[in-house]
């Protein structure tokens, strides 16, 4: 484990080192060092964000320091602490994951999945059989961020790796599924995006209105279920 | 009691200290650019420190309120009007119903923030009234203000009826907080840093080259970030970091080699090399960057930036206890 400054209001714990190697054991790894820290209740922590190999923790220097911290060593003193948290670990390993199951229905007609075609032809399959491929793949989440409520999601299949379009699109329509790279994952909300898009969920993953905000957090494990136009238009409304 | 935009300027927007809390679901931090100038403004015109105002950019704001208001403002060089009487910064000043107060375009610096007694009664979205405009909520519908638009504002506290009354003659209160902290455009100015953990990722020297020459403000900045221009950071071999948390002040190089000044609606996450992280303390002064400025980087240690922060909180709560006289 290495813990870094992010700046002078947050530190990121790394704690795991290569995450295209392991990814399954990165996640564990993170999640369960977010939940240890999460539990600590550390003094002049503001809030916890996972993602990938890391976890960053974000604190009020402030109120870190009326907390007993010296000055001059805050970042020492939250270590500290850091390091106790996590070594809680060793009597409470027994705790499960706390973590959903999620279906996400997706209506991979060409009109909504504008790349769908491209993603096949430099698969080398039918537009049929990326549809298949995709559906069928059990995915975690790895991170959420970018934007509000993007899941950045593991377990996609080889085959369909593509690379990011080479001009970003100024617009993508919330819920469009898209592939980026060996990822892929939902724009949650209207945004410019450089990802390939191959479908669109009528679920709405982001409602600022709402708490939680967000359908999904780290460590989830999705599927998608491709639905049919009318089924999409049933469920929108 | 509402106040209307006559005009609503080049971009202004509702904001608070901003949302904590959302960052896991990818919400960012948002809020002023310079909470210390919200916090002093609002303490000003006697509100709670937290309550939202307008983050004005490059003015050309005219406001009329309902209702009598104390107003006031701190941020960039800016000329501000309640009528024709001059409001200089950082003073209270009180607006008639009716009267219009408006901010001209700034010399130096590019934002003020304004703080209307009462507050600005925007609704709250995860724990914020900031508007986020680039995921559009919070604020008002999570966009600038409009001409013509009118907003609701909170109800005038017991301090800003006490202002109220003192101030029917002359408009203008004499007191004003310390000048560098209503003030924080200054040309050229340079900027306090930490080192990044990145920095293994790159090229030595880089870090010489980013603490020693200067950087210009290109024109693609806003409330995301400070795009900057100049010498070409170089990478000493590509790398593909896995996304991991970014934060306001955060100083990353993409593949251009073009340095960008992460600001509080910066993404939550990020995969670039993160070469320095500018101090929150010296955030406000980045926040009046304009295009074409030019701004250097000085390297500070870690519990150097968290000094410069008690410090400064300190000198706040003796300037807040100081306010005290006048709401009396």
């Amino acid at each position: 484990m290495e813990i870094t400054p992010l700046g002078d209001c947050a530190v990121l714990i790394r704690v795991a080192e290569n995450f295209e190697v392991a990814p399954e054991s990165a996640l564990q790894h993170v999640l369960a060092t977010h939940r240890q820290l999460a539990a600590a209740k550390i003094p002049g922590v503001i809030e916890l964000a996972a993602a990938y190999t890391t976890v960053a923790l974000f604190y009020d220097p402030l109120s870190v320091i009326a907390a007993g911290a010296p000055v001059e060593n805050v970042f020492g003193w939250l270590e500290q602490r850091i390091y106790e948290a996590v070594s809680e670990k060793e009597d409470s390993c027994a705790d499960p994951l706390n973590v959903s199951e999620i279906e996400i229905p997706v209506c991979y007609d060409s009109e909504f999945g504008f790349d769908l075609d491209e993603v096949a032809r430099r698969a080398g399959l039918n537009p049929k059989q990326v549809v298949d491929l995709h559906s069928g793949a059990e995915y975690r989440v790895h991170c959420v961020g970018f934007i509000g409520g993007f899941p950045f999601l593991g377990g996609l299949p080889a085959k369909l790796a593509t690379p990011r379009r080479e001009t970003p699109r100024k617009e993508i329509p919330p819920g469009s599924i898209g592939i980026g790279g060996k990822q892929t994952g939902v724009y949650p909300i209207k945004s410019p995006g450089g990802w390939n898009i191959i479908g669109r969920t009528p679920l709405r993953l982001f409602d600022p209105q709402k708490n939680p905000p967000g359908v999904l957090r780290a460590g989830d494990r999705i599927r998608f279920r491709s639905i049919s136009r009318g089924e999409f238009e049933r469920s929108a409304k | 009691m509402n106040a209307t935009a006559i005009r609503a300027g080049f971009s202004t927007s509702v904001q608070d200290l901003g949302r904590t809390g959302s960052r896991e679901f990818g919400v960012s931090a948002g809020g002023a650019l310079d909470p210390h100038a919200l916090r002093v403004a609002n303490l000003l015109v006697g509100n709670a420190e937290s309550a939202a105002g307008l983050e004005v950019t490059f003015g050309g704001l005219r406001l009329r309120f309902a209702d009598d208001r104390i107003v006031t403002w701190c941020g960039g060089d800016f000329e501000a009007r309640i009528g024709s009487i001059v409001l200089p910064l950082g003073h209270p000043g009180l607006v008639h119903g009716g009267e219009d107060f408006s901010i001209e375009s700034p010399a130096i610096g590019c934002r003020a923030w304004l703080a209307i007694s009462g507050g600005i009664d925007a609704p709250i979205v995860l724990g914020s009234r900031s508007a986020d405009l680039k995921s559009g909520f919070g604020g008002l519908d999570g966009r600038p203000l409009r001409d013509g638009e009118e907003f609701p504002l909170g109800k005038n506290s017991d301090h800003a009826a006490t202002l109220i009354e003192k101030l029917q003659a002359p408009r203008v209160a004499p007191w004003k907080p310390p000048h560098n902290w209503s003030s924080t455009a200054v040309r050229d100015p340079s900027l306090r840093f930490i080192r990044g953990s990145d920095l293994n990722h790159r090229a030595p020297g880089v870090i010489d080259t980013f603490r020693t020459r200067s950087f210009f403000v290109s024109p693609d900045s806003d409330r995301m970030g400070v795009r900057l221009d100049g010498p070409r950071l170089e990478r000493s071999y590509e790398i593909d970091l896995v996304s991991e948390a970014v934060a306001p002040g955060t100083v990353q190089v993409p593949p251009s080699g073009k340095p960008i000044l992460l600001l509080n609606d910066c993404q939550t996450i990020g995969g670039y090399p993160k070469l320095a992280h500018v101090i929150t303390v010296d955030l406000p002064i980045a926040a009046q960057l304009r295009p074409g400025d030019t701004v250097r980087f000085r390297e500070v240690s870690l519990a150097d930036a968290h000094r410069a922060l008690n410090e400064r909180e300190r000198d706040l709560e003796q300037f807040r206890c100081g306010l005290e006289s006048h709401f009396t």
